[in-house]
């Protein structure tokens, strides 16, 4: 009983029946999603997966991971990736391709080269099922990955307050990576919405350690070197102590202990040099 | 080989337009030529826009002070403007802070600024 005559078989009966499995393979695996993916889905998802893992055997054996299995790998990520994203789990996924065992084990029992038969066709689809189970978790990562992507973005608006005025609201703990996103998001609204004042509001932020502190402080200048002016609010007593412990000089760069008081600070600046402007263009 | 950065003159002010990232030696020429410029045009004001400039190193940075120290040596005020966020990013990275380099958003804004700050001494036209 050599493997190529157990593929040669394995061919013949997967051809020879294929409607046959086919459907049976949709039902069985359609109960254990019950049905959270339409028929029609799974009718095109498995009958191209099926067709492919005929043709791949016929060319290249038993070798799941071997080049002529290209396709089906290619198939078996699509349909992993799919199912990672409407939340199936791993074990869904994985019994999706376990499931054609159970539906050709029927025709492989009788003679002693059925035996052998079914233990290639065995190994063969419990690797395609760990295939799955990677490519499962993969995405799942991915997934993972973006959306915290998507939180620090979404965790730092920059709002216009006044003409020529923005603000950045920071709520929450600060750390290097979040600092880095509101300086580079607050430097392209002040050229975006040609805004020469900045409000950067630590209200809602508990703790300031020095790397946040620094990074605040390179925001400012990053911000003068472009012509704007930043302030910084909301410093609490609590955080003003800490940097004066901790040594943090804020040097010339304006800060205020609400709101309030900076965007009050702005708007005179800014009418101060709306003034100037009209003296200077007339 | 080394580009020559065009210095355009208008009224009293001189207008440098960068158009290209900057090498040291076009630097260098552009303050050699600049200073001259100043002097013979009797610019009250230097605008320097560095709006299509995407890389700046310290080396550059650094000039861009000594050019402005220069100017004021002159007479003339300079402003830099058009700094991208990115640039801004990377000379704070750097440890520059362009102290004494006065700066705006735009060429606009520059402009405006640069009228406004100006001294006008004796009968306002």
């Amino acid at each position: 009983m050599t493997s190529e005559t157990g593929a040669q078989r394995l061919h013949e009966l997967l051809t020879g029946q294929r409607d046959e499995f086919q459907a049976k393979w949709i039902r069985s695996v359609a109960t254990t999603l019950r049905g959270r993916l339409s028929e029609a889905e799974l009718h095109r998802e498995l009958g191209d997966l099926y067709d492919a893992l005929t043709g791949a055997i016929e060319a290249g054996g038993l070798a799941g991971r071997g080049s002529d299995f290209g396709e089906v790998r290619s198939l078996l990520v699509e349909l992993s990736r799919n199912r990672a994203r409407q939340g199936f789990t791993p074990t869904e996924t994985a019994v999706s391709v376990f499931a054609l065992k159970a539906v050709l084990e029927p025709s492989l029992v009788g003679d002693d080269a059925a035996v052998g038969s079914y233990l290639a066709l065995a190994r063969l689809l419990d690797d395609l099922g760990l295939f799955t189970v990677e490519e499962h978790a993969r995405t799942r990562e991915e997934i993972i990955s973006s959306q915290a992507e998507q939180l620090l973005e979404l965790s730092t608006p920059v709002v216009k307050l006044w003409e020529g005025v923005v603000g950045v609201p920071l709520v929450g703990t600060l750390d290097s990576a979040r600092t880095q996103v509101v300086m580079e998001k607050l430097l392209q609204a002040l050229v975006d919405s040609n805004s020469t004042q900045a409000i950067i509001d630590i209200t809602g932020v508990p703790t300031v350690d020095t790397q946040v502190a620094q990074h605040l402080l390179k925001t400012v200048v990053a911000a003068r070197m472009m012509g704007a002016t930043c302030t910084i609010s909301g410093v609490r007593p609590q955080i003003a102590q800490t940097l004066v412990a901790l040594g943090v000089e804020f040097g010339d760069i304006p800060t205020k202990a609400t709101l309030a008081d900076a965007l009050r600070l702005a708007l005179a600046d800014a009418d101060r040099q709306r003034r100037l402007l009209a003296e200077g263009t007339l | 080989m080394s580009d020559r950065v065009p210095v355009m003159k208008i009224g009293d002010v001189l207008l440098v337009s960068i158009q290209t990232d900057l090498e040291d030696q076009t630097v260098l020429d552009l303050q050699e030529d600049l200073s001259e410029r100043i002097v013979a045009a009797g610019a009250r004001g230097v605008i320097i826009d560095i709006s299509a400039v995407e890389i700046v190193d310290s080396f550059v940075g650094r000039m861009l002070a000594t050019i402005a120290s220069i100017s004021r040596i002159l007479g003339a005020t300079t402003i830099v403007c058009g700094m991208r966020p990115a640039v801004a990013i990377t000379l704070v990275e750097l440890g520059l802070s362009l102290n004494g380099v006065r700066t705006a958003l735009n060429l606009e804004q520059g402009l405006a600024l640069l009228r406004a700050s100006r001294p006008e001494p004796g009968v306002r036209p």
